[in-house]
């Protein structure tokens, strides 16, 4: 299959103005019976729900939470980048533009990453004109603070709490829209198929969480927001209930599956303290701005690090990196305490942590300043490890926090189904091997409040003599059968393990062969590795309860059952990509020093997957990556 | 690291209809690292292997900031540790041998759907009738055209912080959303962006409020002292200043 990435053509500084010049508009007498349905309702799902409504079309909205507030878009902490320069550093659109693409290995696509850096400084207009309070100076002005892998300050925030805060507002208009009638909204819902006629995405199953109920639902065109897939691998930063399953259905549908070896594994989370965990959590990139990170010069040292003398510390950040320091990009620094630690450096009861320590800033600043800064996190660490980071350093550890792969989209953000989009973290479409921090918020509203509007109407503006089509359709009876027959499935298993330990299982294979390194051998067992958990799986899983009420084992036996699959195009995606770029690190390619040896003639591409039926392995198409604007020069932060 | 064994007292009510009762569990070997639900955890896997149906229970960012956890935990909303939602309550606050108590919200608004979940959209229509600025995508001025000074951002973000998990509804007696509610009108009558609907909101929302069948406020204060992110009564006394003010005003 070929794939057209439908980018407009001219100077990349004008390619997004010249599209929205000439976009096909759709009239307002029209838009009023062209329905679309939207799946998630995080950053990019509700800011999209809200201004398509907004626009006047008939929106349906689903979320698996009790409320749409809850999407894990709340739980971003750091910030959100624009290029508003209002620091006068010399920030621009080609500057944040440059930066994103650096920092994402040149692994992703300029044009997207372009229009996006371009309407950043519209999103931080909107909140504000929502009323989300943004940290300020204090002359009345919007406050910025500095981000890793870049060199100013371009990042917004609101405390600790950033994702809360923009993810209120979305939900605050999203809201409107629903007083308005204009968007009608299913809590507790979960989609479990795309229905497709005619070759067009034109409607979703989704089961009720709480009575059982399967419902068919029509829409124009269908859009997914669906999140990112991190809880593949157990443990993550990852809410509970986050999962790949509607990206899933949809990639099965034909949707392409892009770079799902595209991980980020973040630097600073609280590291694991027990087989019992089931989560992990984020301690944000912000602290890097003025915690120091370092670990023992002398191996094994079981000294309390506030006895350990400067002189035999060893800031291997610092030393490393001079010119970015403690700010260097993600996967920079988690490889390198990865290096540490595997070198016998590593810190705490499992040897698997280095420190972050605030002990200079607090003299520098006072713990005021400090505490203004960062007191909900340091609140937050205390009461997850009982220790108090103002007296004590954190131990930190890398762990999963974002997925750069995601469903495939051209530049109208639409999928290889026609008519079915991907917006937000469930897209692959800006970040490439590696994403910046306080991008992804930045990412998600674009998408929904200043992409996907335009964008959606080219699509729509065709559809306009399309009548709704009867939920009785046999592709509906047959998609909800399906869903159904599976549903049964797992209910009637009858088996001796609980999902919980499958997913455990399967988060161990994924870590330890696709997580911070992987290496040719490994990932080719672990395909088999995988291939016999799914067999095992569907042969001996076990789900209690019954269907018609609230049932959080069946949901989650569902959302397990996709994670295995995907684990396996992981692996088959990271042992394709001969080349170590990002995130992606493979052993066989670093340069001497360690870092990430990228292979441009060879892999400057996307890999596009293509599902090729339950037995065949999918096929790997190929987008090749054009650099006109910039550029490919080895990444250095040194 | 301590080895800790609890007897949990656990609400189990199978559907809303459901009469419901208490049902005793023992829990033995827990890690006093444990967060409160991963001990939740370690029963529910339990009782899924023996073919039992495990306590259901809503949760999702473990993080404390979603709020989407909601369970009373002897006696008390998100349990005994000021200022922490029960995902950030860890076991190194119980003792081995003890008791614990654990009951889903209680409020004629919040009707249980199974064990310990409960229906919030009460909390969600309020919002729908006026915790909002209407203000269309693309229409906004330059984010610095409107100067706001740190004291009103900060006094803002105070009031914002709420995470609408319904501890303040569940602690008080009548069953009040007034914190709920005072949070949003504060936050939004508060910042200049809010101004030209100040009236209006308070008013929907308040009546609102009312029609969802929560109860008025009488000040006893259980609500600020169970809010997992501390937010102040001072916000229900603006609420109320709001509120005649715009009766005044028309």
């Amino acid at each position: 299959m070929i794939l057209d990435n439908k980018i407009p053509a001219g100077p990349l500084e004008d390619k997004w103005t010249n599209y929205k010049a000439k976009v096909p508009l759709v009239s307002p007498s029209n838009k009023r019976n062209l329905e679309v349905i939207i799946i998630g309702t995080g950053l990019a799902g509700a800011s999209a729900a809200a201004s398509l409504a907004e626009m006047g079309y008939k929106v349906k909205t689903f979320c698996f939470q009790d409320s749409p507030r809850r999407a894990h878009s709340i739980a971003a902490q750091g910030g959100i980048n624009a290029a508003k320069n209002y620091q006068n550093d010399g920030d621009s659109t080609y500057r944040l533009f440059y930066d994103t693409i650096k920092g994402g290995d040149y692994r992703a696509r300029e044009a997207n990453v372009y229009r996006l850096a371009e309407v950043s400084a519209s999103i931080i207009d909107q909140c504000v004109a929502q009323g989300v309070p943004f940290a300020r100076e204090y002359g009345g002005t919007l406050d910025n603070r500095s981000f890793g892998g870049v060199q100013v300050s371009r990042t917004f925030y609101a405390r600790g709490q950033t994702g809360q805060q923009l993810l209120l507002g979305a939900y605050s208009a999203l809201s409107r829209q629903i007083s308005k009638g204009n968007v009608q909204m299913f809590n507790r819902h979960e989609m479990l198929d795309i229905v497709k006629i005619d070759g067009k995405a034109r409607g979703v199953i989704v089961r009720n969480l709480v009575t059982g109920e399967y419902q068919r639902h029509f829409g124009h065109a269908v859009v997914l927001a669906t999140g990112g897939y991190g809880n593949v691998y157990y443990l993550s930063t990852n809410a509970m209930g986050s999962n790949v399953t509607a990206s899933w259905k949809a990639h099965k549908k034909g949707a392409m599956f892009a770079n799902p070896s595209y991980t980020q594994i973040h630097p600073t989370c609280i590291p694991v303290s027990g087989e019992y965990q089931s989560k992990l959590t984020l301690m944000s990139e912000s602290l890097r701005n003025d915690g120091r990170i370092w670990v023992p010069l002398k191996k094994g040292d079981k000294r309390r690090p506030i006895d350990i003398p400067e002189e035999e510390r060893d800031y291997y950040l610092e030393r490393r990196y001079p010119a970015f320091g403690n700010l260097v990009p993600r996967d920079v620094a988690s490889r390198a305490a990865k290096e540490r630690c595997d070198a016998g450096y590593g810190v705490g009861s499992t040897g698997l942590a280095v420190f972050l320590d605030f002990e200079d800033s607090i003299k520098r600043l006072g713990k005021e300043v400090v505490a203004s800064r960062y007191g909900n996190l340091f609140e937050m660490y205390q009461k997850i490890t009982g220790e108090d980071p103002y007296k004590m350093p954190m131990r930190i550890f890398p762990a999963v926090h974002y997925t750069m792969g995601g469903l495939w989209v051209d530049y109208d953000l639409m999928t290889t189904v026609p008519g079915l989009y991907a917006i937000g973290e469930c897209n692959f479409s800006d970040h490439g091997a590696n994403r910046l921090g306080a991008s992804a918020l930045m990412q998600g509203l674009a998408d929904g409040y200043f992409v996907l509007p335009y964008t959606i109407g080219k699509y729509l503006s065709d559809d306009i003599r399309t009548p709704a089509i009867s939920t009785e359709d046999e592709q509906f009876e047959k998609a909800e059968k399906e869903a159904k027959n599976r549903v049964n499935k797992l209910l009637n298993n009858n088996g001796n393990r609980s999902v919980e330990s499958f997913h455990r299982e399967l988060g161990k294979v994924v870590w330890d062969h696709c997580g911070m390194s992987r290496n040719k051998n490994d990932l080719e067992k672990a395909i088999e590795t995988i291939k016999d958990l799914k067999a095992e799986f569907w042969t001996n899983v076990s789900v209690p309860g019954e269907e018609n009420v609230i049932n959080p084992e069946l949901a989650k036996a569902g959302r397990v059952a996709d994670f295995i699959e995907l684990g396996e195009l992981m692996m088959r995606d990271a042992l394709a990509r001969d080349e170590s770029c990002g995130g992606h690190f493979r052993e066989e390619h670093q340069t001497d020093e360690g870092e990430a040896l990228r292979d441009d003639t060879n892999f400057a591409f996307t890999s596009a997957w293509e599902f090729s039926g339950e037995k065949t392995p999918s096929k790997l198409n190929k987008e090749t990556l054009e650099f006109e604007n910039v550029q490919l020069t080895q990444r250095s932060y040194k | 690291m301590e080895n800790l064994n609890l007897k949990l007292k656990i609400w189990r009510q199978s559907s809303p209809n459901d009469k419901g009762a208490f049902v005793s569990y023992d829990v033995s070997g827990l890690n006093t690292h444990m967060s409160f639900l991963e001990m939740l955890d370690v029963l529910n896997e339990k009782l899924v292997v023996t073919g039992d149906d495990p306590v259901a229970f809503d949760h999702d960012c473990r993080e404390g900031i979603c709020g989407m956890c909601s369970m009373v935990i002897n006696g008390k909303p998100h349990g005994p540790q000021k200022g922490t939602t029960t995902c950030q309550l860890h076991m190194r606050h119980f003792k081995d041998g003890d008791t614990v108590t654990i009951e889903p919200w209680r409020a004629k608004p919040f009707p249980v759907l199974k064990d310990l979940i409960v229906d919030r959209s009460s909390f969600d229509r309020i919002i729908q009738s006026g915790g909002y600025i209407s203000v269309n995508t693309g229409s906004a001025p330059d984010g610095n055209s409107l100067p706001i000074s740190k004291e009103i951002a900060e006094d803002a973000f105070d009031a914002a912080a709420c995470i609408g998990c319904g501890a303040c509804v569940a602690a008080c007696k009548n069953a009040s959303a007034s914190l709920f509610v005072s949070a949003k009108v504060s936050q939004l009558s508060l910042l200049p962006q809010g101004q030209p609907e100040r009236e209006e909101r308070v008013k929907n929302m308040v009546s609102k409020m009312d029609e969802e069948g929560f109860g008025h406020c009488t000040n006893t204060g259980a609500c600020e002292a169970e809010c997992p992110k501390e937010i102040s009564l001072e916000y229900i006394r603006k609420l109320n200043w709001e509120y005649h003010r715009s009766n005044i005003k028309g």
